[in-house]
């Protein structure tokens, strides 16, 4: 279908690759050999396979989102539902390959990091589901904002560990779980939620992601009998928007489109927008990976904002810096105050509420749609639902309300 | 003979092991560091380890991620660091070896760190999350300046990521003493005898241990098969604890004295 694979080091062109303390090189190298022995096991693929289907309900829906079309007044919109996957993202897929790999490893301990919440939930439940120890991380302004999630690992048996260092957000509470790793490698699975950190992780996620794009490809050639012309995704780490892309990477015609955090503004410190110009994103290393990420002019990470703690992290998966460079994916920022709006319009034209992350990439499809006009026609992944997000979005809107008056 | 390959022979010619004390560049300023070198030097450490600071330092515990903090907010960054360097070479000629995290480094730019480091009479670089794998461009880096690159090798380490770290390495190998993060503990550790003998079959370079050593009796033990025993967070702890007094320099250089041989 297309050649963006890595190298035997997990680089594609100059980025990604392995910058972790020696105590973890010879662990990632017996994950890597694990993953690449699942790879070739037709047994593990079809054990993946029948969870997402009978666990997780996949195939998720191709969505004609009508009315947001009428209302856009251009191309047709396609929501691609994730969300409608048990535990309400698409995390669940990476969740379930992993720790189905975990258990061939014969892991019994496992360890995650968690923004939103949503990966941490999707780990807590596939651990519950195959009675594995599990371990969350979090950053303690990220459960402070995501409380309906701490609550939901907790119930689901999982132990949420706060996180009080740097931000207090999911870089934060990637570092901790690094840190747990690096002092027991042995027993730990450390189940990394984006498709970031050192090789093998970026190409594995991305693998147990890419169903997102199969499905949505398969579904798109059925109901409208052609590809797409565009492609939208929200990027943090880069896993929905990987999983979306790759298995279009090859046709030519579709456009793609990677939607980062614009925050509250451009200047650095107030956005999660890697590729912006001057928003001070340039590669460097940062948690195991060579990418683009922001930082200061002496190397040091920045502070990074974000209305959604999903998208809230400085550095984004490096198969993601070799596509922008390469030119194949254009990437763009919707703001908060955009996927604010764009929140409550999906909600109020569709019935389905997004979650913040989600609706960064609704926020860009709309002025798009009308640009593109009615011969068009596009996929939005909606990443996950709202839920979590509702009493934030209340908080907010309750405050402009008082301000308004 | 480089500075770091000349301490080693001669601690070997009077058989005795070697102290290396680990403190963080500019906690709590720049100006302690730089007397501390000094005071380090003339107590006896064999080589200084000078910690450069990172937001995110992922390998560290507590006591060093405090200590980062601290000397971020005084904004220290490679070029003060190599100030202070320079400024303490007027008074010692004991090895000084950088200990980074990559990012700070690859934005300074690895060629011109290897010549403003050579410059200022740096010894050598140790780069937590740097493995040879990743290396290769900064090793020649410093290679071209005569300066050793330091290598971490761990218990989890293999027979073949040894030899491949034994090929790499000048100046020392750089033992840790056990899996986990930077901080002291209570018990000694058999896994770092078990190592240091799996690294002295691949190579004839010194080893020294760190990670968790905090005390004299544990530096005894360490030297009774390391050729140097790595003392930092319980150093940096130290420095933490004697915050304010006037008289820190001191107080830090009689701790690092009170852990050595025949102390």
């Amino acid at each position: 279908m297309n050649n963006n694979e890595p190298d035997s080091g997990g680089h594609w062109g100059p980025y990604g690759g392995r910058f972790v303390p020696e105590t973890l090189m010879a662990p990632l190298d017996e994950l890597t050999a694990a993953y690449r022995s699942v790879c070739a096991d037709s047994g593990f693929k079809a054990e993946f396979e029948s969870l997402l289907r009978d666990y997780s309900g996949r195939p998720t829906p191709l969505f004609y989102a009508a009315r947001l079309t009428e209302v856009a007044g251009g191309a047709r919109i396609y929501l691609k539902r994730e969300d409608l996957s048990h535990t309400g993202s698409h995390k669940i897929n990476n969740a379930l390959g992993q720790v189905l790999l975990a258990r061939r490893m014969g892991k019994k301990r496992i360890i995650a990091e968690t923004g939103a919440g949503q990966h941490g939930v999707a780990v807590a439940t596939v651990c519950a589901l195959f009675g594995l120890d599990c371990v969350i991380y979090m950053g303690s302004d990220d459960m402070r904002r995501q409380e309906l999630n701490v609550f939901r690992m907790r119930l689901l048996g999982a132990e949420v560990r706060e996180v009080n260092a740097g931000s207090n957000t999911l870089k934060d509470a990637i570092n901790e779980a690094i840190r747990d790793w690096v002092s027991t490698p042995a027993e730990t699975y450390y189940l990394l939620g984006s498709a970031l950190g050192p090789h093998p992780y970026p190409l594995m996620v991305r693998d147990f992601q890419t169903v997102i794009g199969r499905e949505a490809r398969a579904q798109i050639l059925e109901v409208e009998g052609r590809l797409p012309d565009v492609l939208l995704a929200c990027i943090g780490g880069g896993s929905n928007s990987i999983g979306l892309f790759y298995p279009f990477l090859g046709d030519q015609s579709v456009r793609m489109i990677g939607i980062e955090a614009g925050g509250s503004g451009d200047e650095l410190g107030n956005h999660a927008a890697r590729f912006i110009s001057g928003g001070g994103g340039r590669p460097g290393v940062l948690q195991g990976t060579l990418s683009y990420l922001l930082q200061d002019e002496r190397g040091q990470i920045a502070a990074t904002h974000s209305i959604s703690a999903g998208l809230d992290y400085p550095a984004i998966g490096p198969e993601h810096a070799y596509l922008h460079d390469a030119g194949r994916v254009e990437y763009v920022t919707a703001s908060d105050d955009e996927a604010l709006a764009a929140f409550q319009t999906l909600s109020q034209l569709e019935g389905i509420i997004p979650a913040l992350e989600s609706a960064h990439a609704v926020a860009h499809a709309i002025p798009l749609a009308r640009e593109l006009g009615p011969d068009g026609c596009m996929i939005v992944n909606l990443s996950g639902r709202g839920d979590k997000d509702v009493q934030t979005v209340a908080e907010i809107l309750t405050k402009e309300s008082a301000c308004d008056e | 003979m480089r500075r770091i390959e000349e301490t080693f022979f001669r601690l070997k010619k009077e058989g005795r092991g070697g102290l290396i004390p680990f403190i963080t560049a500019g906690d709590p300023n720049l100006d302690v560091t730089r007397q501390l070198i000094v005071e380090f030097a003339q107590g006896g450490a064999s080589i200084i380890e000078l910690g450069v600071p990172f937001s995110d330092p992922m390998a560290d515990g507590p006591v060093i991620q405090r200590s980062s903090e601290r000397a971020l907010r005084n904004a220290v960054g490679i070029e003060e660091i190599l100030q202070i360097v320079s400024e303490a070479r007027e008074h010692t000629d004991v090895p000084i070896v950088l200990f980074s995290y990559y990012n700070p480094l690859l934005q300074f730019g690895l060629e011109r760190l290897a010549q403003e480091a050579a410059g200022v009479g740096v010894d050598g670089v140790l780069v937590t999350d740097l493995a040879p794998e990743e290396a290769e461009n900064f090793q020649n880096a410093l290679s071209a300046q005569e300066l050793d690159m330091i290598y971490l090798v761990a218990p989890t380490s293999t027979e073949d990521r040894l030899q491949m770290i034994a090929r790499r390495a000048s100046g020392f190998i750089y033992a840790v003493s056990r899996t986990g993060v930077t901080g002291t503990r209570e018990e000694s550790s058999k896994a770092a005898a078990t190592l240091v003998a799996r690294v002295r079959a691949v190579t004839d370079l010194p080893v020294a241990v760190g990670f968790g050593i905090s005390n004299k009796t544990q530096v005894d033990e360490v030297l009774g098969y390391a050729d140097a025993a790595v003392v930092g967070s319980a150093i940096v702890a130290e420095i933490e604890k004697q915050a304010g007094n006037g008289d820190l320099v001191k107080q830090v250089g009689g701790f690092m004295r009170s852990l050595m041989v025949g102390a």
